[in-house]
């Protein structure tokens, strides 16, 4: 099949006029440009908020000490160290960046536009100018982010759960002041333009499948992004409401969150009526599906390296399916799991609880058939599985501690402590991360053409493997010793000097964990210009997006391929290769395409 | 390098060694699962790397035994911690009946802690007598904060705008800490107090000892007299507003047809937002009250209004 692969990559463009530079590359309408444009600005955003979260880790093993070159440059009116005002800023702008600004774009912008059209046969998204729109409106947030650290009392600093009072009244905290607007602006773009792309995938996935792709034909990391696309598209809107009520609240002197008769810092505060717990509510019915818009798409990823790389079919393909449907459904009903403390009926707290539980099982599920996926196989290690294994251990821990969360008695000790920045960063570092890297590694010769560095990319693994474990899981230990999160000095508490020097070496883990991206982003940009060609199809890969030409041209595919079975035919004994691809007809029999469909 | 490393802070309270043996239990679930996983990817990763080009992965798309076995014990687990973690989280946040009552007031960034008897104040210290049920009624006066005692294995959010609710039994005397755990504002980490926990007999030498106030009720009748409360509110005046005698904890008729019990919330939103909630039978004429009051003194009148049921029967 391979017999068309080194054919002129110009051929593709022919039914598409050529672009000129701007529309080609900056304002382009074309799904995988778009995908890399997402894919670069993310990774940029990914450095902030790494380097955010370094100055964050400097604070807590060396508090109010003065930091190395960095602290003359950023300090110099604070003594050259970081201020309690500043630290605030600090966690508050790094959870927004990494959260808003890296993982959520990351999966759901780049690879999910690089990645749908492709991989189900389609020329393009349904909506290309809505997809580059959705590109485009990130710029506001970035600028307006990036614009609210000069204002006067800095950038955002009420935790990037931002709860009213706290973010509301503006004599609450310095980054109250006009930061928290700015935020709550800059994200209200975030969602719009997450929005644009949610309606585009899942009208991509229903309307522009190629013959022959039945829903259940498509690979795992399409059926992530559709019910991520679905999930999103409900959840989101109800944010974004809630970011225009406590922008309202804040400009319009409106009554949403802030009850009656505050006095904040001596100043008696005007506006009054509202309920505090109700942002809550509002903002965990989305931020916790967030959660899994963060996660699942992940696990598609996963799911097809894994498949890829063993050699094997998917285990357990419709289980796996229906788990990340459960996933999603069960996501809606679970919010109150971040209120357990905050004054909930008992009897609503149980309901939340129950629901909570009960994640476990469809990942539970989702696990096993990953193992399930190993076993037996023939298994490859290239730096994309290694990725995709090192995903099932991480992740496990990361959904194993979930279920200290869930019931209440312990999650009203923990809540709000260590434990908790713990857990969130195994799933996020630890699953989100480690998926997006498999993902770089599997999809980046179909995105440039050409390979990554393998031997780097091994030393990138293990030393993120190892580093990442090192800096969160004694953040578990933290937590448990009741160490409360975002306190600008733990050590005011005499009780928590004996856990000065787990947190030195949680930072020391911290700046290695950072060391090993910089090797990873070398590795990315040398291979960019100078990596290995790579053929269509450098993985043997079954999905379609391997038929194409690496890289894709404007239009994707020379003929529209059609589709003869699943996925994941990896060893099938029809043929005498290890891989069936999904558009090849089976061996023997007559090459009808309509039969198939 | 880690000595003295406690793991976790002292038991001292009745429901912390049952939330312990729940977490000792998590802890060895997640433990077998995680070794489960981690062996299985291990040995998998070793035995079924590929050796030599040309070898073919084992076909096996599924299997319906396996899908079952691993659905169904994670879920007879999750209801056994469900069932477990219910029972012991009703337990803990279920009101004792008979209890010391503390007030709490939360501002930036301290704690403000009013005993009923004596009229104690303390601020950031809370003395409380051992093996006796402490009650807290707590609310902030500007942003969110939450009080926790790690020891006691307790941390409820304490809010602006309505009481939230906590209790706890020491069990042994000493001094602890007590944390804000909900983030609020610059010197968030500064807001630190302790718990002394002490026996009954120096409890209440220490509660006689310092320079205590007007206790609560006393405070909340004088202030109850300066508000002229009872002009519409009491026996002899006009009658346009309801009695309050023996008001607290009883049930009320409002006249959109709700009946609800008046609790420190009803009290407290009906001082502040009179509107809000109309007795039936009565207009809607009282005046708010609202930026007249502090947090402390809606307390002394609360505290004063749960001692006439006995003042007025006396």
């Amino acid at each position: 099949m391979n017999a068309t692969a080194h054919h002129s990559e110009s051929g593709g463009h022919g039914h598409h006029p050529q672009p000129g530079f701007l529309r080609k590359y900056v304002f382009s309408l074309d799904h995988k440009i778009i995908g890399i444009q997402f894919l670069l600005t993310t990774l940029v955003f990914f450095m902030v908020g790494g380097l955010l979260a370094l100055a964050v880790r400097w604070q807590l093993a060396w508090p109010w000490q003065e930091m190395p070159v960095i602290g003359k440059m950023l300090f110099s009116d604070t003594g050259n160290v970081i201020s309690p005002e500043f630290y605030t800023m600090l966690f508050t702008m790094h959870a927004s960046v990494m959260i808003f600004f890296v993982v959520i774009p990351m999966l759901i912008g780049a690879f999910a536009n690089f990645c749908i059209p492709l991989m189900i046969g389609a020329p393009d998204m349904a909506f290309p100018t809505l997809n580059m729109l959705s590109y485009w409106f990130f710029w506001p947030a970035f600028l307006i982010m990036g614009y609210s650290f000069t204002v006067e009392g800095g950038a955002a600093a009420a935790g990037w759960t931002a709860y009213p009072p706290l973010s509301t009244i503006e004599t609450a905290a310095p980054g109250s002041l006009g930061g928290q607007t700015w935020w709550l602006v800059a994200l209200i773009f975030v969602g719009i333009s997450s929005m644009m792309g949610s309606v585009n995938y899942i009208t991509t996935i229903i309307k522009m499948r190629a013959p022959g792709m039945h829903m259940f034909r498509m690979p795992m990391t399409v059926w992530a992004m559709f019910i991520t696309a679905l999930l999103q598209a409900f959840a989101l809107p109800v944010l974004t409401a809630a970011l225009a009520m406590q922008l309202l609240d804040r400009t319009l002197q409106t009554g949403f969150f802030n009850p009656a008769g505050l006095v904040v810092n001596n100043v008696t505060v005007a506006t009054g009526g509202g309920q505090p717990i109700l942002w809550q509510h509002l903002f965990w019915f989305y931020s916790h599906p967030a959660v899994y818009i963060m996660i699942l798409p992940a696990m598609g990823i996963v799911s097809d390296v894994l498949s890829t790389f063993a050699r094997k079919p998917l285990f357990g393909y419709r289980p796996m399916v229906y788990s990340v449907a459960g996933i999603a459904g069960l996501g809606f009903v679970v919010w109150g799991h971040h209120m357990f403390q905050s004054g909930m009926n008992p009897a609503l707290g149980a309901t939340f609880m129950v629901s909570t539980m009960m994640i476990a099982l469809p990942s539970a599920i989702k696990t096993f058939n990953w193992l399930g996926t190993l076993w037996r196989g023939n298994l490859i290690f290239t730096s994309a599985m290694l990725f995709a294994v090192g995903f099932i251990s991480v992740f496990a821990i990361g959904g194993l501690s979930g279920i200290f969360m869930a019931a209440t008695p312990i999650d009203i000790y923990i809540h709000d402590t260590y434990f908790i920045v713990a857990h969130i960063h195994y799933v996020l570092m630890g699953g989100s991360a480690f998926g997006i890297f498999a993902g770089i590694y599997y999809w980046f010769p179909k995105m440039f053409g050409r390979t990554m560095n393998e031997s780097w990319g091994k030393v990138h693994f293990f030393g993120t493997f190892v580093a990442m474990n090192c800096t969160f899981f004694p953040m578990h230990v933290l937590g448990a010793a009741g160490m409360p999160r975002r306190l600008a000095d733990p050590y005011h508490y005499e009780t928590f000097a004996h856990l000065k020097d787990l947190n030195i070496f949680i930072t020391i883990s911290a700046l290695v964990l950072g060391g090993f991206q910089v090797i990873f982003a070398l590795n990315f940009i040398f291979s960019i210009f100078g990596g290995e060609k790579a053929d269509r199809n450098p993985w043997r890969s079954n999905t379609l997006e391997w038929v194409a030409p690496s890289p894709p041209p404007h239009g994707n595919f020379e003929t529209t391929p059609i589709v003869y079975r699943g996925p994941y035919e990896y060893a099938s004994p029809e043929v005498e290769e290890d891989y069936l691809p999904q558009n090849v007809p089976t061996p023997g029999a007559a090459p009808v395409p309509g039969a198939a469909i | 390098m880690f000595e003295n490393f406690p793991l976790f802070p002292d038991q001292v309270s009745a429901s912390a060694g049952k939330v312990d043996a729940l977490y000792a239990f998590l802890v060895i679930v997640t433990i077998v699962f995680s070794v489960l996983i981690f062996t299985a990817v291990l040995f998998f990763a070793v035995r079924y790397r590929r050796r030599k080009q040309g070898e073919l992965a084992k076909t096996v798309h599924s299997s319906l035994k396996l899908e079952i076995v691993w659905s169904v014990v994670p879920l007879i687990l999750a209801l056994i911690m469900f069932g477990w973690g219910a029972d012991l989280y009703f337990e803990m946040w279920r009101p004792p009946t008979e209890a010391l009552d503390v007030f709490v007031v939360g501002k930036q960034w301290m704690w403000n802690l009013l005993h009923t008897e004596e009229g104690q104040k303390e601020l950031n210290t809370l003395h409380v007598p051992l093996g006796q049920k402490i009650r807290l009624t707590m609310i902030s006066e500007d942003v969110i904060h939450s009080f926790y005692i790690p020891a006691a294995r307790v941390k409820a959010d304490v809010l602006p705008g309505r009481y939230t609710r906590l209790w706890f039994e020491p069990t042994k005397a000493g001094e602890y800490h007590l944390f804000c755990a909900e983030y609020c504002g610059t010197k968030h980490s500064a807001m630190i107090g302790k718990v002394i926990v002490m026996p009954p007999v120096e409890y209440e030498r220490w509660l006689s000892g310092g320079a205590g106030s007007e206790p609560l009720d006393v405070a909340g009748e004088r202030l109850f007299g300066q508000l002229g409360c009872q002009s519409c509110h009491g026996a002899e005046g006009n009658q346009r507003g309801p009695s309050l005698a023996g008001v607290f904890g009883s049930k009320v008729q409002l006249q959109d047809g709700r009946v609800i019990v008046s609790d420190e919330n009803y009290i407290r939103e009906s001082i502040l937002n009179p509107k809000a909630k109309i007795v039936a039978g009565y207009e809607p004429l009282m005046p708010t009250y609202e930026g007249q009051v502090s947090e402390e003194q809606l307390i002394q009148l609360i505290s004063y209004l749960k001692t006439l049921d006995e003042k007025d029967s006396n």
